[in-house]
């Protein structure tokens, strides 16, 4: 069994590889449109061939990947209708072709929807091949090839690949064709999709793209370290994911994916520059800077001494809000109160002129 | 006679069916710090896009050193306008600055030692040396037009070619970045900018390009630069 968690991880690592550069040019949809219009490929092909393990197929599936990635790029640049119609109208056309074809020529060939959409990665031992004497699943075979070609594309292109992701322009005029590496790129997509799509289906396949490098975005501020951290997480994701689905029986590519969802989701709330340490840091900013102005307001010539309504009435806060500031206030000795009337101590006043020089405020 | 680095000769372009440069001939002469100026839509930012072949004109020609060759494009160092470019993407201001080196690196060939010191160098000239391991998203306004000014730097290109790199930006950052551009041209370099302010357009400019689709007057800033071509450029067609 330990094949299985092999060909998911190799699976995981390729396409992770590639997810990087297509999370930084925001091409998650393209690519959900090339793992829908490879069938198309791969059905073509298969007409020719008559064999579902022909190398040719492989082709095929490129050759249709290249083609989605040109009909939508030609109907974007018409400006006639947006990047994202035209991704949804080209694939769903050419998927629904391979449909066709399938439905009335190929009826009696074994091509199971859920696999295709899902993929079933536990099946991938039974198709082995030799080499050097041992036998290994084909697939494994298949996807390291692919990882290895992956990983040579991006280490020898990788200059070429960080310029034109971010400044395409600059890059014309330093003489890198970006149309060239978005080619490559996008016929690698096709290819790494293709060999993917016995182990994890049309759908999540998407999911082995993006997901690990959406995870690593949000952490890094290079691009290295990105494209390590997004390795890192497809693994996290494959054997979370494999032990998960063997333990409890679940379509492990599913599992996998689910669990992908989830890192993202936890680094997304968690990461110290996340969704939740922002909103705890702005909650804290807000409290700070309602009770500087607390006592700003009690630092003037004229409001030495003020009551509650005075104070309400001036900020137009409501009771509550009043009563907690007041009681932070007070308890951090910034704040006497006699009476109805709160003044100012004499800490409560350092604490201003620091407040203010912290902001920059005119004293 | 001096010699001139840009020539644009008959130079039509359009977006769509709607013309953005009618007609334009004009010399850019050599060591010269020019400004391009003119109204919003004026297709100023066309026409430097025109002359590094980023957008293809419908005709007429840019040749750069008397050449048409695209090899010519990397004595360019482009400063787009802050907005072109994903301020979010994984890379450091190093990384960035680093990147004009490139231009003479070719395909495959990494950046080496030598790439690095200068990028380092144009760091400091831009004194931002102190932000280098900063992620790029984390600059300001300021930060980050000098970090691309820095790039340029980095290039060493012969010509300069900037979008408005002034706009939106800070006193200090403007009075470095013309400190900068003063001293390069010492140097023998080359600068068209993209400019809006025309109040400072006499002070920091020796010539100028005053353009509304069809050229309207270049030429020497004192020449050119008149009230009456000024309020050619910028009427506005009442209909």
């Amino acid at each position: 069994m330990i094949e299985v968690l092999l060909v998911l991880i190799v699976t995981a690592l390729a396409t992770s590889l590639l997810g990087v550069f297509l999370v930084l040019r925001s091409l998650a949809m393209t690519t959900d449109a090339i793992s829908h219009t490879i069938l198309l490929g791969i059905v073509l092909a298969f007409f020719i061939t008559n064999d579902l393990r022909s190398p040719w197929l492989i082709l095929g599936a490129s050759i249709a990947g290249v083609l989605t990635v040109y009909i939508i790029e030609v109907l974007s640049k018409t400006r006639l209708i947006r990047p994202d119609a035209s991704i949804g109208i080209v694939f769903t056309a050419l998927f629904a072709a391979a449909i066709i074809l399938i439905s009335k020529y190929a009826a009696d060939v074994h091509l199971d929807t859920g696999i295709v959409l899902m993929g079933e990665v536990i099946f991938a031992p039974f198709t082995r091949t030799e080499i050097f004497s041992w036998s290994i699943p084909s697939a494994l075979l298949q996807m390291s090839i692919i990882l290895l070609i992956n990983l040579l594309f991006i280490i020898i292109f990788y200059k070429e690949l960080k310029v034109s992701s971010f400044d395409p322009k600059f890059a014309f005029i330093a003489g890198f064709s970006t149309t060239l590496i978005y080619y490559i790129l996008m016929t690698l997509v096709s290819v790494t999709a293709v060999t993917a799509f016995d182990a994890v289906g049309s759908i999540l396949v998407i999911n082995f793209f993006v997901a690990p490098a959406l995870t690593a975005y949000l952490l890094v501020k290079r691009l290295a370290t990105m494209i390590w951290c997004s390795m890192l997480f497809a693994v996290i994701n494959s054997v979370s994911g494999y032990f998960i689905g063997i333990t409890y029986d679940l379509s492990i590519a599913g599992v996998t994916s689910f669990v992908a969802f989830i890192t993202f989701i936890i680094v997304f709330l968690l990461n110290p520059n996340g969704f939740v340490s922002r909103k705890i840091r702005s909650l804290n900013q807000k409290r700070e800077f309602n009770r500087a102005m607390i006592l700003m307001l009690m630092n003037e010539e004229s409001h030495q001494s003020l009551t509650k309504s005075e104070i309400i009435s001036h900020f137009h806060f409501n009771a509550g809000k009043f009563d907690k500031h007041m009681k932070y206030l007070i308890f951090n000795n910034y704040v006497t109160r006699t009476n109805e009337h709160y003044t100012l101590t004499e800490l409560g006043e350092e604490y201003t002129h620091y407040t203010r020089e912290k902001y920059d405020l005119p004293v | 006679m001096t010699e001139n680095i840009i020539t644009i000769k008959n130079l039509n372009a359009a977006y769509q069916e709607k013309p953005v440069l009618w007609h334009i001939s004009l010399d850019i002469p050599k060591n010269s710090c020019t400004a391009i100026v003119g109204p919003n839509g004026a297709g100023k930012s066309t026409m430097i896009k025109t002359m590094m072949q980023l957008i293809k004109p419908l005709s007429g020609e840019v040749k750069i050193n008397g050449s048409k060759d695209k090899h010519e494009l990397k004595k360019i160092a482009y400063v787009p306008q802050k907005g072109e470019v994903n301020w979010d993407f994984p890379a450091t201001v190093f990384d960035v600055v680093l990147m004009g080196r490139y231009v003479h690196k070719g395909w495959i060939k990494r950046p080496n030692a030598k790439d690095r010191e200068m990028a380092l160098e144009a760091l400091k000239t831009m004194r931002i040396e102190a932000f280098k391991d900063r992620q790029i998203s984390e600059l300001s306004g300021g930060q980050r037009q000098r970090a691309f000014l820095a790039r340029a730097i980095a290039q060493d290109a012969e010509i300069y070619v900037m979008d408005e790199p002034l706009q939106g930006i800070d006193v200090t950052t403007e009075n470095l970045i013309i400190e900068v551009i003063r001293h390069l041209q010492q140097s023998g370099k080359t600068f068209v900018i993209v400019h809006h302010q025309l109040d400072t357009v006499g002070e920091y400019f020796d010539h100028a390009i005053i353009l509304n689709k069809s050229l309207i007057a270049a030429g020497a800033v004192e020449t050119v630069f008149t009230e009456e071509n000024i309020e050619k450029a910028y009427r506005e067609k009442v209909n």
